[in-house]
């Protein structure tokens, strides 16, 4: 690329070389990674799959003074390629209540996820990790808890008089509202 | 800004560095033939981005690499695009390496005082056929596992060492888990590093004894930035536009064609695959290999090659000489054509081979079926394989044609589409106990042809005795009788196929089964048919067709219920174990149209 003498505006020329160059090369720089931020941000395209309704147990299992019980969720999962039939996804607290009612609580904990365990002699649900306390309903037990927000509940239902059927879901931890995991 | 400008540059120099990266001096000017070594940079650079990014979903073992890349390829956003960039990038690379040689050798630039600077190139060169080597297994598909078996096999025979070396390189006495993550290892990690390193050093000695230009310099000298920038950015960018068309291309011939870079059927070990291939480049070495049969292998895979690269290693010292220049360049031509020339062979020998268009089209099949499932069901998490070994329309060919074919035939052919040799000598079972199928061997014209009784010894039977005779004579009203008949027993088998007949023509199929039993029509004189008749002494039609009784039929022809005494020569499959319970039921799956398919039928078909 001589420039011949006759040239009006050897700047100009120089300078729209400059310029293709930098637009050339970028646009040729620009394209591997494009194609891979996509790839990056895949998993935000994706949710999660809300199951539906298990059938955990059955009433008659769930001690009458209403201490809970923890039962592990099975569930068909994706977990990306995989698909899982009866794998476990979660577990739940169940506890039976007055008038053949159950309650479920998620036993992962809403501070950071730790599962909660259940401290039978003060009939109340202890953390782990941080110590968060709940009590019986899953409200918190301390004025100043780690957790912002009492142990998640579970949509239930008691069908045929016996059959207790959980709708297993996961929310969001740390935050002072319930929000589904997306 | 100007001022952290200042401070950045106090602390780095890097005001001096990009002068001198960019104002270094090319003698007589910009020219496109000094584009192939920023080409190179850019491919690699590409590698190394797209690699970077295929990393956050792939996946190393042998229960998950073709899974996490069929997730790549099939489900993730732009994943086919990232992997295509991979892919033929990859190639590009082989392309530009031999295009940068090329000019290296036809310039002089290898001669003194550059020879460490070649020699840097040369050693570059093997490592990107390393990448390519490593990056062709790991996807783990069927292809890429059997050529890499071969390439392993072949370092396994260097004498002394071989087997040791085989043993590291592929982390034990097989393929398994360790061979991927160590492929891996090398591939996205050892390799290119290494790479990086002799980049820094190729380039530090490229600057320091400068371009080599091409004589006679005829123009002034120019600086680097913009004359040269600007071509290289041009190449750049038509490495990539060509790369990109490479993706798209398949698309412009056929709609459905899959973008991007291939993917076969998940790896299977147990499952020769016949049309394994190395990559493109290598298929010169892949066809050399073939003159040198026996004990003599060594000299074609190790001991020729690395003569050859020891005389291009040697380049630099022998183009001191005065005719040296000439010698490498003949040298390089050489190499050049042979290759070309063994290349052409390689295809040219598999073009006019048919066993290797019907493995192709096979694997191509099962590539596709291989998706197909993993899309349907997803994906257990045994791997994808066991989604193919449980699937009837990928087993039953297989089985049909092992087991089945030396008598049988499905659609005229031994179900893989290949046609033995030997005549048919018994039934073509393509739509066995269908309407149609029925209808032919109650057709006089047919009945005793080789796709009915024609090979077996019933074709003087009384079978074929009655519909040559006596069917041939039925009037309409009767010939209408007989086709309610074959609604009626064409329903036992309950086909898919047959689905929506069966349940339209209820009334036609309960009239058929009265029929069936009239003495006009006289089929129940040698059949039973759905009630018990101890007389019968032809195969029961009760449920012909159906699971249960191919299943049962398969196990055991010669059984009371079917043939008994009177049994042609087909085995007793189950009975005397020819086929397991699970072959068997693959088999009869696939001959009754039993497969999973997407809604509304897919288009996967043999
Ligand atoms: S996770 Fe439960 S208290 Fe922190």
């Amino acid at each position: 690329m001589d420039s011949p003498p006759d040239t009006p505006n050897p700047d100009r020329r120089e300078f729209f070389k400059k310029a293709s160059a930098v637009v050339l090369g970028g646009i040729a720089a620009a394209v591997p990674i494009g194609a891979g931020v996509p790839l990056l941000l895949d998993p935000l395209g994706r949710r999660d799959t809300a199951g539906a309704a298990v059938h955990v147990v059955n009433i008659d299992s769930l001690p009458v003074d209403g201490t809970p019980r923890k039962f592990t969720i099975l569930a068909s999962r994706k977990d990306a390629w995989n698909r899982y039939d009866d794998a476990p996804i979660g577990a739940v607290y169940l506890r039976r209540l007055e008038g053949g009612k159950v309650q479920a609580l998620n036993v992962s904990c809403p501070h950071a996820g730790c599962f909660v365990d259940y401290a039978s002699a003060s009939r109340t649900f202890l953390c782990p990790c941080h110590n968060s306390l709940f009590h019986l309903d899953g409200t918190l037990a301390q004025k100043s808890s780690p957790s912002p927000r009492g142990m998640d509940s579970l949509e239930v239902e008691v069908r045929k008089g016996s059959e207790v059927w959980v709708k297993f879901q996961n929310f969001q931890a740390g935050h002072a509202t319930k929000m589904a995991r997306a | 800004m100007k001022t952290l400008f200042d401070w950045l540059d106090n602390r780095t120099g890097f005001r001096k560095l990009t002068r001198e990266a960019l104002y270094e001096n090319v003698p007589g000017g910009s020219r496109w033939r000094y584009v192939w070594g920023s080409t190179l940079t850019f491919a690699f650079v590409i590698q190394v981005v797209t690699g970077l990014f295929l990393l956050f979903a792939y996946s190393p073992s042998t229960k998950t690499a073709w899974e996490s890349v069929y997730y790549i390829q099939h489900e993730m956003t732009g994943g086919w695009l990232l992997r295509g960039i991979h892919h033929f990038a990859s190639q590009a690379m082989i392309v530009l390496l031999a295009l940068h040689l090329m000019q290296v050798v036809i310039d002089g630039a290898y001669k003194a005082p550059r020879e460490l600077n070649f020699l840097t190139g040369i050693v570059m060169l093997l490592m990107v056929l390393g990448l390519s080597l490593t990056g062709y297994l790991l996807p783990w598909d069927q292809k890429g596992y059997w050529a890499s078996k071969v390439v392993a096999s072949l370092a396994g025979a260097t004498p002394v060492v071989g087997a040791a070396i085989q043993k590291v390189i592929i982390g034990g006495s097989d393929f398994g888990h360790h061979t991927l993550t160590r492929f891996l290892a090398i591939h996205a990690g050892v390799l290119p590093g290494m790479i990086v390193l002799l980049i820094v050093v190729h380039i530090y000695l490229f600057r320091r004894h400068g371009l080599t230009p091409r004589q006679p310099v005829r123009r002034p000298d120019v600086a680097f930035w913009p004359d040269q920038v600007l071509k290289d950015s041009v190449a750049c960018l038509a490495v990539l536009a060509t790369i990109l068309f490479l993706i798209v291309s398949p698309r412009l011939f056929s709609p459905d064609a899959p973008l991007g870079a291939e993917l076969g059927a998940p790896a299977d070990p147990s499952e020769q695959y016949s049309a394994a291939r190395p990559e493109w480049y290598f298929l010169f070495l892949f066809q050399f290999l073939k003159y040198f049969p026996g004990d003599k292998e060594l000299w074609g895979s190790v001991i020729i090659p690395s003569l050859v690269m020891g005389l291009v290693f040697l380049m630099p010292f022998i183009g001191k000489w005065k005719l040296g220049h000439r010698f490498n360049m003949g040298l390089l031509l050489a190499i050049l054509i042979g290759a070309a020339g063994l290349t052409y062979l390689a295809y040219a020998e598999d073009r006019q081979k048919p066993e290797f268009q019907l493995a192709t089209k096979q694997a191509h099949a099962s590539a596709e079926r291989a998706v197909a499932l993993a899309r349907l069901r997803g994906i257990p998490e045994s791997g994808a394989l066991t989604l193919l070994r449980e699937d009837p329309l990928t087993q039953g060919p297989k089985i049909f044609a092992r087991s089945c074919a030396s008598c049988h035939r499905y659609d005229g052919h031994d179900g893989m589409g290949a046609t033995p040799s030997d005549a048919a000598s018994a039934a073509d079972l393509k739509g066995f106990g269908s309407h149609e199928w029925l209808a032919g061997i109650l057709d006089p014209g047919h009945v005793a042809a080789s796709n009915y009784f024609g090979g077996t010894k019933f074709k003087d039977g009384k079978m074929v005795r009655f519909v040559k005779k006596d069917i041939a004579r039925f009037d309409a009203r009767q010939k209408e009788h007989l086709n309610k008949v074959v609604m009626a027993v064409s329903a036992e088998a309950g086909l898919k196929s047959q689905a929506g007949a069966d349940s339209r023509d209820t009334t036609a199929i309960e009239e058929g089964r009265r029929l069936f039993a009239i003495s006009e029509m006289r089929c129940a004189e040698c059949h039973q048919f759905r009630k018990k008749d101890e007389d019968a002494t032809a195969p029961d039609l009760t449920g012909f067709g159906s699971r249960e009784w191919l299943i049962s039929f398969i196990s055991d022809p010669a059984h009371e219920r079917f043939y008994g005494k009177r049994n042609d020569r087909m085995p007793s499959f189950g009975k005397e174990h020819q086929l397991t319970p699970r072959e068997i039921s693959l088999l009869t799956d696939w001959i009754r149209g039993e497969w999973a398919t997407a809604e509304p039928v897919a288009s996967v078909k043999r």
